[in-house]
């Protein structure tokens, strides 16, 4: 919870996310997503911003088929906000960062 | 007070933040996405005169952005929710704080984000589990799936061709007696196995449990209607300026605000730059340039105050 998001893979995925204490932002991405660069800033302010209380972290698509199927990720970015191994907000597309702060405040 | 607010962060309003802030104007930009607009999500802008191999969108971005902070421009990430531009004294408000400025310069683009939506039922539903705007990103969650394109211009083609690279097969579903797309494109399609078209014929429903199953298309002619199974479909029905919020300026039927060569609305004081206003030729130069010639009118505007 430094206020960076992490960079995490399918093997990290229940380590991470699902046993993780608080709420997880997960952003699914890949390089040749250009929608996935616009949002890349917007989830670096939100890991900032929530520092210490979210923790953010990114699962490249690409090299991990994994977690984004168990999720029926079908379109990038999405993100979504996990608590205590539960998804409970999914959040496809690019969105303003207010939009989806607001989202991640329901939850804390 | 501010002298200048630009709405949009994209070529448009970062070069006409550059002129408005080198000519030591203070000048507020306000932009709710990512630096670079419409280039952000574009791969590779290979077109941009000086960058002879080419650059990749987002830097492009980023370097405009940068330019632009050289010289003193203040840039904020916010979303505009309500302006008035009607009196001498422009108001913005954005994420609930208000703005003053002497002129504005809207340069909102036609927001990559904001893909035309097709307006078939079930559609929002199924955004995200079968229902996509962008191939580029989605196409290899359809590894040997069946999908549907809809649409029949240039980038509904490009869509199409990419993903029959993953797909089983593509079904390009499209409202017209013929496709838009420049011939060559068209050609590649046609000349693709994988391809298959659909004229006139509309889809009107998205179906599934969970995960998009199937879409219910209705041939115009007809009006006969029949499923087609599809696990993917891929809205490509065009984009569209976000200019609902403008009130009081002249658009035309499609939202395009319309300016003289000088950039100047149809309300003094307020100028149009880039994709989002009526134009021929919408590209990162020609959107650079009309930002140009926006903050240089702007500021003969606030000689004059």
């Amino acid at each position: 919870m430094e206020g960076k998001p992490l960079e995490i893979g399918d093997a990290d995925f229940n380590r991470e996310v699902l046993e993780a204490e608080g709420p997880v932002l997960v952003d699914f991405w890949a390089p040749w997503c250009g929608p996935c660069k616009m949002v890349a800033p917007v989830v670096e302010e939100l890991a900032k911003e929530f520092a210490g209380k979210v923790k953010v972290v990114k699962v490249n698509v690409d090299e991990n088929t994994d977690s984004p199927s168990r999720y029926s990720v079908m379109s990038i970015p999405t993100l979504i906000l996990f608590k205590d191994g539960q998804a409970l907000e999914t959040m496809v597309g690019f969105k303003p960062k207010d939009e989806l702060a607001d989202k991640i405040k329901a939850h804390l | 007070m501010y002298d200048m607010i630009i709405l949009g962060g994209g070529p448009a309003g970062l070069t006409a933040a550059l002129y408005g802030g080198r000519a030591a104007y203070k000048v507020l930009l306000l932009e709710p996405g990512a630096f670079g607009g419409k280039i952000a999500s574009a791969a590779w802008v290979d077109n941009y005169p000086g960058f002879h191999k080419g650059i990749e969108g987002a830097e492009l971005g980023q370097l405009l952005a940068q330019h632009a902070e050289r010289f003193g421009v203040e840039a904020k990430k916010l979303k505009v929710e309500k302006i008035d531009l009607a009196g001498s004294v422009k108001k913005v408000i954005a994420s609930g704080k208000e703005y003053l400025a002497k002129t504005v310069i809207i340069a909102t683009g036609t927001p990559g984000t904001l893909p035309r939506a097709l307006g078939a039922e079930g559609e929002e539903e199924f955004m995200g589990r079968g229902v996509s705007y962008c191939a580029t990103c989605d196409a290899p969650f359809f590894k040997n799936k069946d999908v549907v394109v809809i649409g029949g211009g240039d980038e509904a083609m490009r869509e199409a061709l990419h993903l029959s690279r993953f797909a089983r097969k593509v079904t390009i579903v499209h409202r017209q007696k013929q496709f838009q797309a420049a011939p060559k494109l068209l050609q590649k399609a046609e000349a693709e196995p994988k391809i298959e078209f659909m004229l006139e014929t509309a889809v009107k429903k998205f179906e599934g449990q969970q995960l998009l199953e199937k879409v219910m298309i209705e041939d115009l002619k007809t009006k006969r209607q029949q499923e087609l199974e599809a696990q993917g479909a891929f809205i490509s029905v065009g984009r569209l300026p976000d200019t609902e919020f403008l009130e009081g300026l002249e658009k035309d039927e499609k939202g395009y605000i319309i300016t003289n060569e000088n950039m100047e609305t149809s309300i003094p004081g307020v100028f149009a730059a880039g994709d989002v206003r009526r134009k021929s030729l919408r590209q990162v130069v020609t959107a650079a340039a009309d930002g140009a010639i926006a903050a240089t009118m702007a500021i003969k505007y606030l000689e004059k105050l």
